[in-house]
């Protein structure tokens, strides 16, 4: 049975799916770079314990932040 | 003769003042939170600097604790003179410029500086004001004309109407007053805040702008400017003795007899 997720447990999901889709609006020979650097992001985080709230909250305003940023119709390739 | 009494006399009084300089060692409590390291919780560092050898104000000090002993000490500065509003911080329980408050001489009590409190960190004593400056772009801070005079030349103003903008310009956004006041802490999404609520006042007095109609429109909720409950936190704690209190009771009344 898959366990219902908890608010905040949604809201990291609904970060990483909207990455996703801002890396599929990028040129097609550079989506996996973007990809790649999605992964490593928040792969860097996998540890952290659940209840951590304040820090995964952090990280979530952060992450927003650097989503708005890379969004852009400049940004074309990410290393 | 004459000549070795002398010399006697400069050295006694080099000794004299080495004597005097015994070191005043006074600690400084500081907020440290490294973002590289978001789930290891802020802590107070303790930093002893010796008074004899340190500038009067507390910016002086920190300057010296980065210089001397610890490198990683973040936190904004500029001019060193309370122009330019990058050193505001929570010095001793009150918000104000780091530049322009004396450290207490009294070397038996700690001092502690944390970051402007109720906002974001980014690191250490710099707070993450990007909803400030987004709030103070939405009061169109800049004069707004439909007509220029025809000689090309600047609009005008008489003294008198000058003299309205005395205590409303001069404020730097340090962003003290803001961060100060519990109201704005519960509400920092809708509620404008003291700084730009003042420079809202600001601009809604200057005679040369027509867009007065317009900026009371923008205010004519009970978010932006009404949750000011008139605790005068704001009008305490400026730095620059400014009145945004008073400011924003003007708009009040300005709004009210219309």
């Amino acid at each position: 049975m898959v366990r219902k997720l908890s608010g905040l447990q949604r809201e990291v999901v609904h970060l990483y799916r909207s990455c996703i889709r801002m890396a599929h609006t990028k040129p097609i020979e550079n989506r996996p770079h973007f990809i790649k650097y999605i992964h490593s992001e928040f792969g860097k985080y996998k540890d952290i314990p659940r209840k951590d709230f304040t820090t995964i909250e952090h990280l979530l305003r952060i992450g927003s932040k650097k989503l708005q940023e890379f969004s852009k119709n400049e940004v074309k390739d990410i290393r | 003769m004459m000549y070795k009494s002398l010399v006697g006399l400069v050295t006694k009084r080099g000794l004299a003042s080495g004597v005097e300089h015994t070191a005043r060692m006074k600690s400084f409590k500081i907020y440290r939170w490294n973002p590289d390291t978001p789930s290891v919780k802020p802590v107070l560092q303790n930093y002893q600097v010796d008074l004899n050898d340190c500038g009067p104000m507390v910016l002086d000090a920190l300057i010296k604790i980065k210089n001397e002993q610890d490198g990683t000490l973040t936190f904004r500065r500029s001019c060193r003179e309370g122009i330019c509003g990058s050193c505001a911080m929570n010095i001793g329980g009150s918000n104000t410029l780091a530049c322009l408050c004396k450290i207490d001489q009294d070397n038996t009590k700690d001092l502690k500086i944390y970051p402007l409190p109720h906002m974001y960190v980014v690191k250490d004593l710099v707070p993450d004001l990007t909803n400030f400056y987004k709030q103070y772009k939405s009061i169109q801070p800049y004069l707004q004309r439909k007509s220029f005079p025809e000689d090309g030349k600047e609009v005008l103003q008489s003294i008198e109407d000058r003299k309205k903008l005395d205590g409303l310009y001069e404020c730097i956004l340090c962003a003290c007053c803001s961060t100060s006041c519990p109201s704005y802490w519960w509400n920092q999404e809708e509620y404008l805040g003291p700084a730009v609520l003042m420079q809202a006042y600001r601009w809604l007095i200057d005679s040369r702008d027509q867009a007065s109609h317009i900026r009371k429109e923008m205010l004519e909720n009970s978010m932006s400017l009404y949750r000011c409950h008139t605790i005068m936190n704001c009008t305490k704690t400026c730095p620059k003795g400014l009145n945004p209190g008073k400011a924003i009771a003007e708009i009040k009344k300005s709004l009210a007899f219309e």
